[in-house]
């Protein structure tokens, strides 16, 4: 019995995760969006700097009228926005916060497990692409998949080194055989990680998808509501889910910079954190990429890079064994 | 190779939960697979055909088989269906029904799909007969003892399938080269290319 309660219990705090994460980074991207254009964001909701206002919006969403446009493809486009979601809740329970076994579920292939959940996510943009029945979002949909097409393989790629290095694809197994030398050693496959990763969830400077001022938003311009909010917390929640996976492959996770690991998760809370922010930082700091310069670094930068990180993750492991 | 206990103790007629949830699942995935073939909406065929790939890796994940689920997930879910839909997009995927989405092939279609699942339930039942995997055991298909496996003695099939990939992917940069650059394409490469054949001249312009 204690064991269902275990599971149940696990469960429950990836669940809380997942609701409560996504809001907090989106909460701190309006802030610090608009702090570093210079004004002060949302003020109102809630009494303390506007604390509340995601709360309010989701009201908003909830209130608003659930509209399927005429010419579309009914099930599939009220289908979409829960397959963009759900992956990512169900990558959460795979992804080590701390030591001593502070994961969801410990999975064997974990790093497989990640990238293969993370990359069905892609298939509810495709699907809200096409099922609107609306040219931008079609354009918006066909971008998406040329992005995933490009992207897929140089993250692959980067994550494949550090499993060579710690010797398992397990995520607590990653953790339980890293050093510290290993940030200097994966750093550049770490980069290539977190790039493609960005261009995986369509965040900016890679958000070609959901170009407002040329496809409006992209595979998602016909939605509206819950609808419409979900697929925006799916975004959200592709943020923490990249930020945690980036802090636990390459900057060691619940690992402490010193040797201090007594504050255990905390360090992969800040990491996430650090790395989100800079996330939001790039959203308010580069132009977009156009399509081709997108596709361009994807297969002349980051594969190449990619794939000499491989290179050097086997010879130094050839080397100290 | 210990892949499997012996079947002793086990029957067809007391069935555990995990015997009967792949029984069901695979119930599921040959009914998506049915759908994938005969629906006549492209895209939706496509979509079926996740709903397909996703009940094989149930199955294997059911088998204890995790890494294998883990990359046909990966793979055909990711890469394979994500291709498909891309290609769709660009070039006909009308929301409901495409009459012309049949090809003549139907009946031949048929029987050399029969054929191939004839001969692979065939192969799989005379090879394993009455092996039992057991579920309580260490995880039988774990990354370490596939890559084991793989490495240590399925290593030539292996390397000749990268050969093979290899092979592949030459043949498609070849024929996805453009006629300005270089050599001319062989003439008979020509028709390949030819997307849409040239108009017939309509009734009211001759």
């Amino acid at each position: 019995m204690s064991d269902t309660l275990d599971i149940a219990l696990r469960l429950l705090a990836v669940f809380v995760v997942f609701l409560v994460f996504p809001l907090v980074i989106g909460q701190t991207e309006h802030k610090v969006m608009a702090h570093m254009q210079g004004r002060l964001g949302p003020m109102y909701a809630g009494g303390f700097h506007g604390w509340a206002q995601l709360v309010a919006d989701g009201v908003k969403f909830a209130q608003k009228e659930d509209i399927v446009p005429a010419g579309a493809d009914r099930r599939i486009f009220q289908l979409a926005p829960a397959v963009a979601l759900l992956p990512y809740l169900l990558v959460l329970i795979a992804i080590p916060i701390g030591p001593h076994g502070a994961v969801g579920q410990v999975i064997d292939a974990g790093i497989f497990f990640v990238l293969a959940v993370m990359g069905v996510g892609v298939l509810g943009s495709l699907m809200a692409g096409w099922a609107s029945a609306n040219k931008f979002s079609l354009l918006g949909g066909l971008r998406t998949a040329a992005q995933l097409l490009a992207y897929e393989l140089p993250m692959l790629l980067a994550a494949a080194s550090v499993a060579m290095a710690a010797g398992t694809l397990s995520l607590p197994g990653i953790l339980e055989a890293f050093h510290w030398w290993w940030v200097p050693w994966q750093i550049v496959g770490g980069v290539v990680f977190f790039t493609a990763g960005l261009a995986e969830l369509q965040r900016p400077p890679f958000d070609m998808p959901v170009a407002d001022s040329e496809i409006i938003f992209g595979a998602y311009t016909e939605y509206t509501g819950l609808r419409f909010a979900l697929f925006l917390l799916a975004e959200y929640a592709g943020i923490v889910v990249l930020c945690a996976l980036t802090s636990v492959l390459f900057l060691g996770g619940w690992h402490g910079p010193f040797g201090l690991d007594g504050l255990g998760w905390l360090w992969t809370l800040l990491k996430t954190a650090i790395l989100a922010f800079g996330v939001i930082w790039l959203r308010v700091t580069y132009p977009r990429l156009r399509e081709d310069q997108l596709q361009k670094l994807a297969w002349t930068a980051l594969i190449p890079l990619a794939l000499a990180q491989i290179a050097l993750t086997g010879v130094v492991k050839v080397v100290i064994s | 190779m210990t892949l499997a206990a012996t079947a002793a103790g086990h029957g067809f007629l007391s069935p555990t939960g995990v015997e009967i949830a792949f029984l069901l699942v695979g119930i599921a995935t040959l009914g998506a697979a049915v759908v994938t073939v005969t629906t006549r909406q492209l895209v939706h065929a496509a979509l079926w055909l996740v709903v397909t790939l996703g009940g094989v890796a149930v199955e294997y994940l059911l088998l204890t088989a995790e890494f294998i689920a883990w990359v046909q997930v990966l793979i055909y879910v990711g890469s394979v269906v994500v291709l498909l839909l891309f290609g769709l997009m660009l070039t006909k995927a009308p929301i409901g029904r495409s009459p012309d989405a049949d090809s003549g092939n139907r009946w031949a279609a048929l029987i050399v799909a029969v054929a191939a699942a004839g001969a692979l339930v065939w192969v799989v039942v005379d090879a394993f007969r009455a092996t039992w995997i057991d579920l309580d055991g260490a995880v039988q298909g774990s990354t370490q003892s596939s890559g084991r496996t793989l490495f240590q003695y399925w290593v030539l099939p292996f390397e000749a399938l990268s050969v093979l990939l290899l092979a592949a992917l030459v043949g498609a940069i070849v024929l996805s080269r453009r006629a300005g650059e270089g050599k001319a394409p062989v003439a008979g490469l020509r028709n390949v290319f030819r997307t849409s054949p040239a108009p017939a001249p309509r009734e009211d312009q001759r």
